[in-house]
C-alpha cells in the first residue's frame, strides 16, 4: 500500500480521536513518561517558535505598530485597509495567482511526461535521469543571480538564442508582458524535482496490471489512461499540494532578480511581506498579509483534500 | 551513442506474425524519437550552466560582445581569484560551512528523538501531538518572521548566528516525519531483545534504532545542508555586519560590486563556486538522494 505525506496526515486524523487514558500500571506509566521526553524537544520548539509566534502574529495583524513604541489596537482596520485601499495586497494577490495557475498547472503536466520518458528502458538513461534531476538541486540566490544573466536583454543567453531564429531581444525581467513568463521558466528549470516523484510513482505500479491489460487487448492508450494515470493519483496529489504550497511562499527568486519590478508585476505576497514589515516597518499590515496568505494556503489545502475523495485512487482501499 | 540500435529485452519481443517486421521498425523509430526528445531537453537544461562557466572565463568585452560569443577565446583564471579579493568570499564560505554543520547537528538531535517517541512509544495523546506537528508544515515562514523578529531582538540575539542556529535544535516536522517512518520500519524483536539484557530505552534508541537507520539520516543531513546553504529570508532578517554574511547574502555583494554595475564574469565566477558544494554533494551522495527525494512522495 502507498502512503505519502498527504495520506500519512489523512490517516493521523482519523486515529486521532481514538486516545487511551493514562495509564495506572507501571511499566505503561514509565513508557508514557519516557515517550513524553522524547518529544519535549519538538513541544518545547513547537510552542516556543510555532504555536506562541503564530498567535502573537495574528494579535499583530489587529493592531498597529512600528517597531518601537505603543502596540495600538485597531481591529479589523488593517484587514480593512489591506482589501479596500492596499495597492500592494492587490499587487500580490495577482501576482501570486498568476504565477501559482501558469507555474502550478505546467509543472505538473511536464514534470508527468519527463517522468514517462525517463521510465522508457533505453541506453544511458540513469545519466539523463541525473542530467534531468540536476538543475533542481541547485536553488537560493547563485541561481536566480545565473538567470538574471541569462535573461539579460543584451547580453544574455536566452535572446541571443532566440535571435538565431529572427525574435527581437526581449526584456525579459524589465518588460511587464513577460516578467511572468521568466519566472515560470525559471521556476520550470528545476522540474526535476517533481519528476523524480511521479517516477517513483510510475515504478511502483505493478508490471502485472499492464500485462493482464494486453493480454485483454488494451492498447497503449487505454492502458496510460485505465492504468497509468489511476494508479499515479496519489502522486499527482502529493506533487500538487507540496507544488501548491511552495509556490505561493515564492521570494528569493523574485527578491535577486527583480525586486518586485516591473510595475510590481512580481510583487509576490513574500516581497510584500518582507518589504512591509523590514523596509517601511508597518508589522501590523505585514502581520494581516501573512495571515492572508495562511488563510489561502489553508483553504486550498483543505478543498484539494476534499476533493481528493473523488479522483485519488489508493491501491488496495477500494 | 547509437541510436539506431535496437536491443529488444525481455518480454517485449514482438510476437511473430505477418506484421511483425512492421512493428520492429516502429519500435526503432520510438527508439529515435524518444532519444532526440531527451537528448534536445537535457541541452536545454544543460545550457543555464554552461553559460555560467562560460562567462565566468571571460573578458567584459567579451561578455558584451555581439553577436555572443560562446566561448571565452582564452580562459580567463583570474576572474576566480577576484572573487577572494573583492570581497571576503572566503569568508562567507567558512559562515555558510559553519551554519550547515550545526543545522545537520541540531537536526539530527531534534528529529531522531521525536520521531522515536511518536514511532516506538505509547503515551496519551500521541496521534493528536503527531497529527499537530504534521500540520505545522502548512505553516509559511511568512507568519512566523516578524514575531521571531520581535522576539529575537528582544533578548539581544540579532546579528548572531543565535537565531540561526539554536531554531534547528527542536527538530522540523518533515524530518520528524521521516525517522518515524524508519523507526517503524525497524522490527521490533530487536528492541524486546536488547529490553531483556536490561538497556535502557534511550541505550535501545541510541544503539539499535540510529545505526539501523543511517539511510534516512543521511537523507536528513543532505536535506538539512541544502536548505541551510540555500536559505536567503533568516540571514536577511537577523544578521546585519558583513562579515558574519553566509554566502547567500554575500552573493549579493556582486550585483552591485563595482559602483552598482554587475561585473559578469567575476559574478559568474563567485555563482559557480558557490554552486560548487551542493552539486558536489548532489555527485557523491546521489543514490542516498535520490531515495532521499523518492520517499518524500512515496512510502512503502
Amino acid at each position: 500500500m502507498q502512503q505519502n505525506l498527504g495520506t500519512a496526515l489523512a490517516a493521523a486524523g482519523r486515529e486521532a480521536g481514538g486516545n487511551r487514558l493514562w495509564p495506572r500500571k507501571g511499566l505503561a506509566r514509565r513508557e508514557a513518561i519516557e515517550g513524553y521526553l522524547f518529544i519535549l524537544p519538538w513541544a518545547i520548539g513547537f510552542l516556543v517558535f510555532r504555536l506562541g509566534p503564530m498567535l502573537y502574529s495574528f494579535f499583530l495583524s489587529l493592531t498597529r505598530y512600528r517597531g518601537t513604541g505603543n502596540i495600538e489596537w485597531v481591529g479589523l482596520q488593517n484587514y480593512i485597509y489591506m482589501f479596500t485601499q492596499d495597492p500592494r495586497f492587490r499587487d500580490s494577490l495577482r501576482a501570486t495567482s498568476v504565477y501559482v495557475l501558469s507555474y502550478l498547472p505546467l509543472s505538473l503536466i511536464i514534470g508527468f511526461a519527463i517522468a514517462m520518458l525517463m521510465n522508457q528502458k533505453v541506453r544511458g538513461i540513469l545519466g539523463f535521469r541525473t542530467i534531468y534531476y540536476l538543475p533542481s538541486v541547485t536553488s537560493g540566490v547563485a541561481v536566480a543571480i545565473l538567470w538574471q544573466f541569462v535573461f539579460h536583454k543584451q547580453f544574455g543567453i536566452l535572446n541571443a538564442i532566440l535571435g538565431v531564429v529572427g525574435i527581437q531581444p526581449i526584456g525579459w525581467l524589465v518588460d511587464p508582458d513577460y516578467v511572468m513568463v521568466a519566472f515560470v521558466i525559471m521556476s520550470l528549470w528545476g522540474v526535476g524535482g517533481s519528476m523524480i516523484v511521479y517516477l517513483s510513482g510510475l515504478q511502483s505500479i505493478p508490471t502485472e496490471l499492464y500485462e493482464a491489460a494486453s493480454i485483454d487487448g488494451a492498447n497503449a492508450i487505454q492502458r496510460f489512461f485505465r492504468i497509468t494515470i489511476p494508479m499515479m493519483t496519489p502522486t499527482i496529489f502529493f506533487n500538487l499540494v507540496t507544488g501548491l504550497i511552495g509556490a505561493f511562499q515564492i521570494f528569493s527568486n523574485a527578491y535577486i532578480m527583480t525586486g518586485g519590478g516591473p510595475q510590481y508585476r512580481t510583487y509576490f505576497f513574500g516581497l510584500n511581506i518582507y518589504f512591509t514589515a523590514f523596509s517601511s516597518l508597518r508589522f501590523g499590515i505585514a502581520s494581516a498579509t501573512a495571515w492572508v496568505l495562511f488563510t489561502l494556503i489553508i483553504v486550498l489545502t483543505i478543498f484539494i483534500q476534499t476533493t481528493s475523495k473523488r479522483w485519488v485512487y489508493y491501491a488496495g482501499r477500494g | 551513442m547509437s541510436t539506431t540500435q535496437m536491443k529488444p529485452y525481455k518480454g517485449q519481443q514482438p510476437a511473430i506474425s505477418y506484421r511483425g517486421l512492421g512493428k520492429r521498425r516502429q519500435q526503432g523509430l520510438l527508439t529515435v524519437l524518444t532519444y532526440v526528445v531527451l537528448i534536445t531537453g537535457a541541452v536545454a537544461l544543460m545550457v543555464p550552466l554552461f553559460w555560467m562557466l562560460s562567462t565566468s572565463l571571460k573578458t567584459e568585452a567579451e561578455v558584451q560582445a555581439w553577436p555572443i560569443q560562446w566561448f571565452p577565446s582564452t580562459p580567463i583564471w583570474q576572474n576566480f581569484v577576484d572573487v577572494f579579493e573583492r570581497v571576503p568570499f572566503a569568508r562567507y564560505l567558512g559562515n555558510s560551512t559553519w551554519l550547515a554543520v550545526t543545522s545537520i547537528v541540531g537536526q539530527l538531535i531534534g528529529s531522531t528523538l521525536a520521531g522515536y517517541g511518536f514511532a516506538r512509544m505509547r503515551f496519551p495523546g500521541r496521534d493528536v501531538l503527531f497529527f499537530v506537528m504534521l500540520s505545522t508544515m502548512m505553516l509559511p515562514a511568512w507568519v512566523v518572521v516578524v514575531p521571531h523578529f520581535m522576539m529575537f531582538n528582544a533578548i539581544d540575539w540579532l546579528d548572531t548566528y543565535k537565531p540561526l542556529i539554536i531554531p534547528e535544535l527542536f527538530g522540523s516536522p518533515f524530518f520528524i516525519f521521516l525517522c518515524r517512518q524508519a523507526f517503524l520500519g525497524i522490527h521490533p524483536e530487536l528492541e524486546d531483545a536488547a529490553r531483556i539484557d536490561g538497556a535502557s530505552t534511550f541505550r535501545i534508541f541510541l544503539q539499535i534504532f540510529l545505526p539501523l537507520s543511517v539511510p534516512t539520516l543521511s537523507t536528513i543531513a543532505i536535506f538539512a545542508f541544502y536548505n541551510s546553504w540555500n536559505s536567503l529570508l533568516y540571514p536577511l532578517v537577523y544578521l546585519r555586519t558583513q562579515l558574519k554574511f553566509p554566502i547567500s547574502l554575500g552573493m549579493r555583494m556582486f550585483q552591485t560590486a563595482d559602483f552598482g554595475v554587475t561585473h559578469y564574469p567575476r559574478t559568474m565566477a563567485a555563482s559557480l563556486l558557490s554552486l560548487l558544494p551542493p552539486l558536489l554533494l548532489f555527485f557523491f551522495a546521489q543514490r542516498t538522494f535520490i531515495q532521499g527525494v523518492v520517499m518524500t512522495g512515496v512510502e512503502k
